[in-house]
């Protein structure tokens, strides 16, 4: 990509609001202020800014457990997805939903999900859907390397593969389902590997580089949008927290985190836009201290909405 | 009026939707050419294409999670899985994502959907291919459970789910395909919840669901020579359940047997002698509300006893006769 100015700092923005909504969230959970769990993605923003800056406002995502980053990158309302996160009346799904369910009907992302693996067959639905309207739209669909391993990803890939649909399937291996490894998951170097056998492009990116994933997701949105059928991209990252909050860190080392934190997504952004002169140091700053801003007026909105009234518990079962 | 079978009926149904909606189309496996395997949609492919009546791969989570992912961005899919036993490899996609989403979202989605399938035992298909797993789907929030068990219901009923916001499992039955019954050539559409009373009676309430209901009526004439008159209702759609039609007429007649094919523990039946059993229902009953089900088995190949484990027309009989005398 061509470091377009207004589109880095979009792009650099975004992934300091998915990092700051998310150290918060933790701190929250921390402090026993958060009822139930949740699933960080810091150390992850690359792949979810990269693939999603990618679409256009009218494109559709599907989402996973892990989905901060994804929803912040559609372009959520902050405070609705933090009043969302606590449970509160104002939120997405008036509080019905919470971390793992925040979906934003009308900015087009069709939900994160609690199943893993369970957005990759909706995803050719929602592909059949825009091909027979031709509406010229794509669905990009998020999902972990342990979800590569469900069987309806075979079913799926395979189906949004034969019918040419306009699908783009993001896999972001952050090298661990839980803590099952994905050395010790697969008998494969790359999940992109696996395009090969549904005759779909298939392509594996460092996904802590914004930059390469952005062109890696262009390039399959592009193929998408012009008749040229799914791609599976593979966004090679890493998590810096635990699974969720139940995790003891048996199963990885403090080494292994500590190097993967050198790759920081963000730090490494920041440093090539300086570096190539396309924003400066007083800039970058900025931008940091405003999506920092932007979360705390957030948390402030969410802790002031009301709860839902149990008095409406019934509703949204049925249309 | 006309008389056609019930497979034409579905067949009908789901041919005047889709002339007038064009969001409605088919998926499933062999839906198309072949016509399903049970010829439902024979010949709707080449009227309407193979986009709208399209063939899968064997991938029924695949067709659910297809489905459901239509629904949700504006069309309306008819699914079919082709044997009701093979929705349970559809599960995560008809029970975690299309009956949840419009919920988790806060109202926010509609999933329009409806997944048509047959259940039923009588075809010698033995335990991968014969079995009623209607109870599994009742007893889960966001769907809605469809039951027909004539040509005249299968039609309404099936105009009625493609036009329900929401995802409907649409229960066929494959020794209902071809009985024949009136159908209106009209677009008409029955509504889902509404019980329906397919035979008066005094004496005592048989409540019947698909298959059972045939055999109830024919129980019925049975037990009418002998003076024993018998109410047959139909629920016809197991969720939501009417279950004011079938109170109203234990309280008429203070006896009630309920019949369905499906295994008897867990059975939708145990959910209808509840609801009886705590309605105002409860203090006209003149004898204990009794069950007649399928036996708590797999489904056994051989003809005797693929016969002995579900009700037939003669348990029905000797079961009432139990219930008056």
């Amino acid at each position: 990509m061509e470091l377009e100015r207004d589109l880095c700092v979009d792009m650099l923005s975004t992934m300091y609001k998915i990092r700051f909504f998310e150290e918060t969230v933790d701190d929250l959970f921390a402090r026993g202020l958060v009822h139930g769990t949740m699933h960080l993605s810091i150390g992850q923003e690359a792949s979810a800014v990269g693939s999603v800056f990618a679409l256009r406002a009218e494109d559709y995502i599907l989402s996973t457990h892990r989905g901060h980053g994804h929803c912040i990158a559609k372009g959520a309302d902050l405070n609705l997805m933090m009043a969302e996160f606590q449970g509160k009346e104002t939120g997405y799904c008036r509080g019905r939903g919470g971390s793992m369910h925040i979906a934003d009907m009308q900015g087009r992302n069709l939900g994160a999900n609690g199943v893993v693996g369970g957005g990759i067959p909706l995803a050719v639905g929602v592909g059949l859907s825009l091909q027979m309207r031709a509406t010229g739209e794509v669905v990009m669909c998020f999902f972990g390397d342990g979800a590569a391993n469900q069987g309806a990803f075979h079913e799926a890939l395979n189906m949004a593969a034969i019918w040419c649909l306009p699908v783009v399937y993001i896999c972001e291996n952050n090298q661990y389902g839980m803590s099952m490894s994905t050395q010790r998951a697969f008998n494969i170097d790359r999940i992109s590997q696996r395009a090969d056998s549904y005759g779909m492009a298939g392509v594996t990116v460092d996904g802590n580089d914004v930059v390469a994933v952005y062109d890696a997701a262009s390039e399959g949105v592009e193929r998408a949008r012009s008749g040229g059928g799914p791609t599976l991209v593979e966004c090679m990252t890493y998590r810096w927290k635990g699974h969720s909050k139940s995790d003891q860190e048996r199963y990885r080392t403090k080494e292994e985190i500590a190097a993967w934190k050198k790759k920081d997504p963000i730090k490494r952004f920041r440093e090539l836009l300086v570096s190539k002169g396309t924003l400066d140091e007083q800039e970058v700053a900025r931008i940091e201290e405003e999506a920092s801003r932007t979360i705390a007026a957030a948390l402030e909105f969410a802790k002031s909405s009301p709860e839902p009234d149990v008095d409406t518990i019934l509703e949204g079962v049925y249309a | 009026m006309r008389e056609i079978t019930y497979a034409e009926a579905i067949r009908e149904a789901l041919r005047q939707e889709m002339v007038r909606d064009e969001s409605v189309f088919l998926i499933g496996e062999d839906v198309g050419r072949y016509g399903g395997a049970f010829g439902v949609s024979y010949g709707l492919v080449d009227e309407f294409g193979e986009e709208r009546v399209r063939d899968t791969p064997i991938s029924e989570a695949g067709i659910a999670g297809a489905a459901t992912g239509a629904a949700l961005t504006g069309m309306r899919p008819v699914a079919e899985i082709m044997f009701m036993d093979l929705t349970t490899i559809a599960m995560d996609q008809l029970v975690n994502q299309a009956a949840k989403l419009r919920f988790m979202f806060g109202g926010k989605a509609k999933v329009p959907m409806v997944l048509r399938t047959p259940g039923g035992s009588g075809t010698g298909a033995s335990a991968h291919h014969s079995q009623s797993l209607e109870a599994w789907f009742v007893h889960v929030p966001g769907l809605k459970v469809v039951m027909p068990s004539t040509p005249y219901d299968a039609k309404g009923l099936l105009l009625s789910s493609i036009r329900d916001d929401n995802p409907v499992v649409f229960v066929e039955h494959k020794l209902l395909y071809k009985t024949k019954g009136p159908v209106p050539e009209d677009d008409y559409t029955i509504p889902l919840g509404v019980a329906d009373v397919k035979r008066p009676g005094r004496d005592l309430t048989i409540v019947a669901t698909s298959i059972m209901v045939p055999r109830a009526l024919e129980a019925a004439e049975t037990l009418a020579q002998e003076g024993i008159e018998a109410e047959v209702v139909d629920p016809r759609t197991l969720k939501p359940l009417d279950d004011g039609i079938i109170v109203e007429s234990v309280i008429k007649t203070g006896r009630v047997l309920v019949a369905h094919e499906a295994c008897k523990t867990g059975g939708v039946g145990a959910e209808i002698a509840a609801r009886i059993a705590e309605s105002e229902a409860f203090d006209y009953l003149d004898a204990p509300i009794k069950r007649l089900a399928g036996l708590d088995i797999p489904v056994p190949y051989n003809r005797n006893l693929e016969r002995h484990m579900v009700p037939q027309v003669d348990n029905i009989v000797a079961a009432a006769r139990e219930l008056v005398g």
